[in-house]
């Protein structure tokens, strides 16, 4: 029970902690700091908590207050699957703050930055509440208001039209999200009798259908193909701390909702899990082949996250249909790597995301191909992104790999399996997921190499390493992605009893560490780091090598090289683009060279979103070209409007008169 | 014991024979008397011995490359078994780590590439990675079907089963093996994906990327490629010529007879057929994706 109430306090902390600011002179730091402050106290508390459930005396952390608000009650727990999610709601949010005191200075932005703080804060603690809620309208309360906290922080910068079309499209988004989340817990009522969501019925009619709901629902916030279509824009248009937050963080509150309803709902159909194991294939495939063909770094993050959704999804899909045919080694492995893949992913995106901060922090820029050659003047920013960058393309010493190696496990597993139909073909998925992985390593290496490998390309200025106050989250972030590449046999049995709670509690035949021994893992990274470091350090004592000759690159004999002439990060990826046009569509722009001596010659090349920009957007134009029609009703007459209402009001009521009763 | 001794000092000490005898194969096709079949070893002794030549363009990375490739190629090579004799480490699930450690060793070659800033080296990077794409999961569909086969998730078991299975599942193991080869020509770059003698060519990939490299670095990226063509090789060997006599060091033999000979089946390809247009080699590599995949297929009757 104190756990229960430290993390609530947490929350409160983190809600308010923007509000102070407000007191402050408008250019005073002393206003972030104090939120800062806030958030580090909230997250002490609620750390505290979190521990003290998992580790402490298993009492119930249960707490249900009768509430004056039609239907619902304040209900709200902990257990094992809301610990975890909270551990990274209490890291990330407030290295993003600490980031924030260097990155979105209130001297630099007296006009939005507090606003930011105390949306920020919102945000934080709302995502807290939505962890922690058992009450389907508690929920949604909670999940409108981390909506709408995400909606202001990422439109700080609303003086920009492109943020404020990208924070549009999103609170569209969010809301078809939750119209399918509300008729979801409506179904939901009706057919169980209440809202709670502590426990479920064995047998439930409509499960199916509340699953598809939840699917496509909690499918929005998460980034699931096609109804990922807000996420890039308002990840690349959001301050840098806040994407981090949105994509380390908020994406996953959709998988949490997703885990949570399947948790409740009985084992379902065996549909259940082809489903989401697809859904998570095509959305890992597409996301990351979109992330490829970007030009914008926070855009290529941003697709990057959504392939990582993807990731996680496939191993939720493996883990259902474990729970479907009975076999919890598929739970322990699949639900076990997906939950270890969001923790890491919670990880290692932000740590990308603040590293991109920097980036843009010193070169104006969020276009790729306009940098280059910057880890000679940000050393520390390389190695971190670089360490960022290693760990998200799943490769070993760090966590990327430790979390997907158990999903391949998983799926290798399946091989193994006397179920017809779906079993043995199912395997096939660990395939899909190396071309994610050799996709994902094509990506980084274009990422990292264009950025900060070669020559500069701009002549502006040579950029440099960011303030302290952003580098040590950075710091904190890469170091926790080593010790848990290297450490991954430490966090196995958390999974494992997260994974079998989630299943019931069934009786597992072999622990998590049997079934993939990560110690091994561990070993194997060590030994790889040491072997690497021996060799440098060979190469630095062989007699004549301590000291290397500096010559500029040998371009194959051409005297004068420029910046402009090296690799950029479009042509290093355009083979892969065009091996996979038919789904990517780049739009390229160019035009002929006039005459024998050309003058000007422009270049443009793109890959538009596949669902917003080449269905949505002519859509919602089509649309926009025939409404006109229906202006007749807009006269600016106040008295008319007023009619109309009352008059739909009453066809409402008359619908429901007539149809509605049986 | 013995056997990982004798492993340890196989993979460390015969790979660069492996090239000495392509190389050998390729003169005496082209009616030449060509090097001598321990040339790899003098290059390498004389690499260690030069002094280094580094672009002012590049960071730490490039001499990160050639160690990190190294050191993964031979941690891969501890994860294999070679003929019949199991690998000195092996434990469930080391066919992943296998292929994700050339995975971190495609990484920081290409980086060490871009490095440079030159654009030969960019376009050598752009072909490394875009092939990665599909040759990856042809390996693991092959992986897919050695584990069918086998019932295990360790290499050496994997490798072993084909042995026990190799009349009952002959279809699915020859249409594997067909596309393992491809996997092999590409990992190792020989032709007709890549040409390992052109330096200057718009046409190669790996030998574009190690463009700047010289003296030491240059070494480990050069012994590096032939320890990786004796790792990958001897999965091939295992999957295509499953024999066991029973006598360890019988066996020994028969490995290094076995890749001795893979060697000259490369050099004889080599030496008989062209590279193939740069455009074509996707088509090269889908169809051993489509090699694995079918021979995975075949086993789901």
């Amino acid at each position: 029970m104190p756990s229960l109430w430290l993390v609530l306090s947490a929350m409160v902390f983190f809600a308010i902690s923007g509000a102070p600011a407000f007191l402050f002179p408008k250019r005073s730091a002393w206003g972030q700091r104090t939120a800062f402050l806030l958030m580090v106290t909230g997250s002490v508390l609620g750390s505290v908590g979190v521990l003290w459930d998992v580790v402490g005396p298993s009492g119930n952390s249960v707490l249900t207050v009768p509430w004056t608000l039609p239907w619902g009650r304040f209900a709200v727990a902990l257990d094992p699957l809301t610990d975890f999610f909270l551990a990274l709601i209490f890291l990330v949010p407030t290295l993003g703050a600490g980031y924030g005191l260097g990155y979105w200075k209130q001297v630099d932005h007296p006009d939005n930055g507090n606003r930011l703080g105390l949306s920020f804060g919102l945000l934080t603690g709302a995502m807290a509440l939505v962890a922690v809620s058992r009450d389907g309208i508690l929920f949604l309360l909670a999940w409108e208001i981390m909506a709408l906290a995400a909606f202001f922080a990422i439109t700080t910068d609303d003086d920009v039209p492109e943020v404020r079309q990208a924070g549009w499209v999103y609170l569209v988004a969010t809301h078809l999200g939750t119209l399918c989340l509300l008729a979801m817990f409506i179904l939901w009522s009706k057919t169980t009798g209440s809202f709670s969501l502590q426990t479920g019925p064995a047998v439930l009619d409509v499960s199916s259908a509340i699953f598809v709901l939840a699917l496509v629902g909690f499918g929005f916030k998460a980034g699931l193909m096609p109804l990922h279509f807000w996420l890039p824009g308002a990840h690349a248009n959001a301050p840098s701390h806040v994407s981090a937050v949105l994509s380390g963080v908020m994406l996953k509150m959709g998988i949490y909702g997703i885990l949570r309803m399947t948790a409740v709902l009985p084992a379902g159909a065996e549909w259940w899990g082809i489903a989401v194991l697809s859904a998570g294939a095509i959305t890992g495939v597409l996301g990351i082949l979109f992330a490829l063909g970007q030009q914008d770094l926070k855009r290529l993050l941003a697709y990057s996250s959504i392939e990582n959704i993807g990731i996680s999804l496939m191993g939720i899909g493996l883990a259902l249909l474990g729970r479907y045919h009975g076999r919890v080694d598929w739970i322990l492995l699949g639900l076990g790597g997906a939950l270890f893949h969001i923790w890491n992913h919670g990880l290692f995106k932000p740590l990308l995301f603040f590293g991109a901060g920097a980036l843009i922090h010193t070169t104006k820029t969020r276009v790729i191909d306009q940098m280059g050659g910057l880890g000679k003047s940000m050393p520390r920013t390389l190695v971190l992104f670089g360490l960022g960058a290693v760990a998200i393309s799943g490769l070993p010493p760090l966590n990327g790999f430790a979390g997907e190696w158990y999903l391949y496990l998983g799926f290798f597993h399946t091989l193994q399996s006397k179920v017809q139909g779906s079993g043995v073909a199912l395997a096939v998925a660990a395939s899909g997921l190396a071309l994610i992985g050799a996709l994902a390593v094509a990506c980084f290496v274009k990422l990292t190499g264009a950025i900060f490998l070669g020559e500069r390309r701009k002549s502006s200025e040579p950029g440099h390493d960011p303030a302290k106050a952003m580098l040590v989250p950075m710091m904190g972030l890469a170091g926790l992605c080593l010790v848990l590449g290297l450490g991954s046999p430490l966090v196995a049995p958390a999974l494992q009893a997260l994974a079998l709670w989630w299943a019931g509690n069934p009786v597992a035949p072999q622990p998590l560490t049997s079934l993939a021994p990560s110690t091994w893992i561990s070993w194997m990274g060590g030994a790889m780091l040491l072997l690497a470091g021996g060799l440098v350090l060979l190469i630095r004592i062989l007699p004549r090598s301590k000291e290397a000759r500096k010559v500029p690159t040998w371009d194959c004999g051409y005297a004068r090289p420029t910046a402009r002439m090296q690799y950029s990060a479009s042509s290093l990826t355009d083979s892969l683009v065009q091996l996979f046009g038919f789904v990517l569509r780049p739009r390229v722009e160019q035009k002929t060279i006039p005459g024998r001596f050309p003058r000007r010659w422009s270049f443009r090349f793109q890959v538009p979103d596949l669902v917003l920009d080449r269905c949505l957007m002519p859509l919602s134009r089509l649309i926009g070209r025939h409404l006109p029609a229906i202006r007749i009703f807009q006269q600016g007459q106040t008295h008319v409007y007023v009619l109309s209402i009352l008059l739909v009001t009453i066809l409402f009521f008359s619908f429901a008169g007539f149809w509605g009763r049986p | 014991m013995i056997d990982t001794v004798v492993h340890v000092v196989l993979l460390l000490v015969f790979s660069p024979l492996l090239l000495g005898v392509i190389n050998k194969t390729k003169a005496w096709f082209a009616g030449r008397k060509g090097a001598p079949f321990l040339q790899l070893y003098f290059d390498l002794f004389k690499l260690m011995r030069k002094g280094l030549v580094q672009s002012t363009s590049t960071t730490w990375i490039f001499r990160a490359g050639p160690a990190v490739t190294l050191a993964v190629t031979v941690l891969a090579g501890l994860l294999v078994p070679f003929g019949q004799s199991p690998a000195p480490l092996s434990f469930t699930g080391d066919m992943i780590l296998f292929a994700y450690l050339f995975a971190l060793g495609r990484f920081f070659t290409t980086s060490a590439a871009l490095d440079t800033g030159s654009a030969f080296e960019g376009m050598g990077t752009a072909r490394e990675i875009t092939f990665a794409v599909l040759s990856e999961p042809a390996l693991f569909f092959a992986f897919l079907v050695l584990a069918k086969l086998s019932g295990t998730l360790s290499l050496t078991t994997m490798l072993h089963a084909t042995s026990g299975n190799f009349l009952t599942a002959a279809p699915s193991i020859v249409l594997m093996s067909l596309g393992l080869f491809i996997v092999l020509l590409t990992e190792s770059c020989r032709i007709p994906v890549d040409d390992p003698t052109t330096h200057l060519e718009l046409t190669m990939i790996h030998e574009a990327m190690v463009l700047d490299h010289s003296g030491p670095l240059l070494g480990l990226i050069e012994y590096a490629a032939s320890v990786k063509l004796l790792v990958v090789g001897s999965i091939l060997m295992n999957v295509a010529a499953p024999f066991s006599t029973g006598i360890s060091w019988v066996d020994w033999i028969v490995f290094i007879v076995g890749m001795l000979g893979l060697s000259v089946v490369i050099g004889t390809l080599e030496s008989t057929m062209a590279r193939l247009q740069m455009k074509r080699v996707p088509s090269l590599l889908v169809a051993a994706l489509l090699l694995c995949g079918s021979s995975f297929l075949l086993l789901l009757r």
